[in-house]
């Protein structure tokens, strides 16, 4: 096992070595006009999960960045054009780190768009800082990537609500739609993302009068949950709250159904994925609901316009990673316009200054946190389906 | 009611253990070779009865029997290959020889496809849920233990019943006077490779059915704890490994019962240690003097 462990490690620093170099060559010889200011381009690194575990996430994030990037490239920011630097970080936290080295060091890019997962996205943190380099995570929901013991950090920012609002969400619907008041809650203890919306979710609903009749965990690429799930079931919960990623809660789901587990369940937008529907199934997944960032099916205009571009130029319906994206392009866009200057120092102060502006997923103000304030979606599955439910405000 | 459906839930995944068990403990009985690279083999298995479900629009049957075959031919490439060479190798070369080639397996297989999940289809079998004193049992693992038993079944019979099953035995006893006797000892042990091959695809297909998603590296723990079951049984020895099997699932199902389920993995390494501290030769072993 051990020297599997250490094989595995030695084969992935070798191969990032080697990923490394070829990066390196690649931009000497594109002969990088650097992207802080002078040239005709900006740089914008996207250090995204582009294959590995989660590589629905960050695939939907970076297309949904590179149909926005079009669209800007139209008129350009001032003249100038923005370019998108992608890197793989393989949905591992190290690997997003190297990322981070790389575009900020090699790349010398403008700001950080990245990564897809909270843990991911953490893993960056400490390097946008020391390179002081803006760092927008379109989907890493933890509070903790903006706001670490209670200090703001500088140079991070997001484009979605925080883990807190959507277990806060999920808490009251619980309450308000299914009168529930014994809820099973049942997370992914790897996860930062999981734990957190956990928390939010135990303490509104327990501020709601319910009561949390089951706490159960797994563990990321765990595939049996059927003795855990007889557990829950003898605890005869009338609600179960599943905040985890597509690839363990497609399991969960399908494999609490088999059991004979009939109440709704609930999770967050880790659900939001094509692949989920595949491994669960849709018939398992009728009466389950998730909070998300916007839903295809809303009929507001700009999210209709939306829509209808991706769908133009990728032949899918958006997710919710990729109307993210596309809105952290946007508002990167903004924050250079407005700045004037694409220097990093410049870009961040524009970004926390970011005012009511207008985007797929709603009219979005930054906070002092730097995390928006905008409304969240409840959708349900029907069928495979996702419908669109409601829309909750702040 | 509990119990029993912890118990159903046990023997499922322990039937699943145990297939690839019995690979384990047949190769290491033939050629004493760990054979790391088994858990591979398995996750390989997976996904070729996903692509003839998926591609080829086969139905369960024949895309075991293909896969079996498949996975077989493929046993039978690595051990002409990678352990064919080193036979008269002291041991931890070949031990170390079955790690390179599970690492290549793996590493390989992402490098050319990629390392993203995939689901199996839901309609492969019927998933009736049937319920009989309050225990639920879903057709589909009816069905699954039905299969795998059905071929520990076979399998005791070419063991035990047919000419390569003796010569397997004969070789496994005591190689050298096997040769002497007339039996072709590197075909038989091809033969073993494949058998065992052939029986860790089915268990991958049948892993794929019962859990859905597959990727390339899903082989490693259901490998290493397989190979917790041989051992647990007694490794080199048939019935042992389908009994630690067994037993294996029903432990991890209980301490999941028990409200531990993140101990579960910790806790199979644990009966591991036990097993070798206090039985190292398994339930099912025999203590035999070592001779000098």
């Amino acid at each position: 096992m051990k020297k599997r462990k250490i094989g595995g490690v030695m084969l992935s620093l070798s191969l990032s070595a080697t990923l490394l170099l070829a990066g390196c060559g690649g931009a000497e010889k594109s002969g990088g006009s650097g992207g802080s200011g002078g040239g005709d381009t900006i740089k914008i690194g996207a250090n995204m999960e582009l294959s590995g575990g989660v590589a629905s996430y960050g695939q939907s994030g970076v297309q949904g960045l590179e149909l926005a990037f079009e669209e800007i490239n139209k008129e350009g920011i001032d003249g100038k054009k923005l370019e998108l630097v992608k890197v793989d970080n393989k949905s591992d936290a190290a690997e997003a780190t190297n990322g981070a080295l790389k575009l900020a060091t090699q790349d010398k890019v403008a700001a950080i768009v990245g990564a897809a997962t909270s843990t991911n996205t953490l893993a960056q943190v400490q390097i946008a800082t020391d390179n002081k380099l803006p760092l927008i995570t379109p989907t890493g929901t933890n509070p903790d990537i903006t706001n670490k013991g209670g200090k703001v950090n500088d140079w991070v920012f997001r484009t979605c609500f925080i883990d807190p609002f959507q277990g806060t969400v999920a808490a009251n619907f619980a309450s308000d739609k299914f009168k529930s008041k014994n809820a099973a809650v049942f997370i992914d203890t790897a996860s930062d993302y999981s734990k957190g919306l956990a928390k939010a979710f135990k303490e509104s609903y327990t501020k709601n009068g319910g009561k949390i009749v089951a706490e159960e965990a797994y563990v990321a690429k765990d595939t049996d949950f059927r003795a855990t799930l007889t557990r829950i079931k003898s605890a005869k919960p009338d609600f179960i709250f599943l905040p985890g990623y597509y690839e363990e809660v497609g399991l969960i789901v399908k494999q609490a159904r088999e059991a004979g587990i009939d109440v709704p369940i609930m999770g967050g937008d880790g659900w939001d994925s094509p692949k989920l529907v595949e491994i669960a199934g849709g018939k398992a997944l009728n009466n389950t609901f998730i909070t998300n960032h916007y839903s295809a099916a809303d009929k507001d205009p700009k999210v209709q316009d939306f829509v209808k571009a991706y769908e133009a130029k990728y032949n899918e319906t958006p997710d919710g990673f990729a109307a993210l994206g596309y809105d952290t392009a946007y508002l990167l866009a903004d924050a250079i316009k407005r700045a004037g200057d694409a220097s990093p120092e410049k870009i961040k102060e524009a970004l926390a200054e970011t005012k009511d502006l207008a985007l797929v997923s709603g009219q979005v103000t930054l906070n002092e946190q730097h995390d928006p304030i905008k409304p969240a979606s409840i959708l349900k599955y029907e069928d495979g389906k996702q419908t669109f439910d409601s829309k909750v405000n702040p | 009611m509990e119990l029993i459906q912890q118990l159903i839930n046990g023997i499922s995944l322990g039937s699943i253990y145990a297939l690839i068990a019995l690979g384990y403990t047949m190769v290491y009985g033939i050629v004493k070779l760990i054979n790391f690279a088994h858990g591979d083999v398995f996750m390989v298995g997976a996904f070729v009865g996903f692509y003839s479900i998926t591609i080829l629009d086969l139905t369960f049957f024949p895309a075991l029997l293909l896969t079996m075959a498949v996975t077989a031919l493929f046993g039978v490439i690595i051990e002409r290959i990678a352990y064919k060479p080193l036979r008269n190798a002291t041991r931890i070369a070949a031990l170390i020889t079955a790690i390179g080639v599970s690492l290549l397996i793996e590493y390989g297989f992402i490098y050319f496809r990629g390392a993203q999940p995939e689901a199996y289809p839901a309609d492969v079998l019927p998933t009736e849920k049937i319920s009989i004193l309050g225990v639920s049992i879903n057709s589909q693992s009816i069905f699954i233990l039905l299969t795998s038993v059905v071929l520990m079944i076979i399998l005791q019979f070419v063991v035990h019943k047919t000419k390569i099953g003796k010569a397997m035995r004969a070789v496994s006893f005591d190689a050298e006077a096997a040769r002497l006797m007339g039996i072709n000892v590197n075909n038989t042990i091809s033969a073993t490779f494949a058998i065992g091959s052939a029986l860790a695809g089915a268990a991958g297909v049948i892993f794929g059915i019962y859990y859905s998603k597959i990727e390339p590296l899903m082989g490693i723990i259901p490998g290493l704890k397989a190979f917790v079951a041989a051992v647990l049984g007694g490794i080199g020895i048939i019935p042992g490994a389908m009994v630690g099997g067994l037993l294996l699932g029903v432990v991890e199902s209980l301490v999941s019962a028990a409200g531990y389920s993140l101990w579960r993995d910790a806790v199979a390494f644990i009966v591991l240690i036990l097993i070798l501290i206090f039985l190292p030769s398994g339930l099912f072993g025999k203590n035999r003097r070592e001779k000098v």
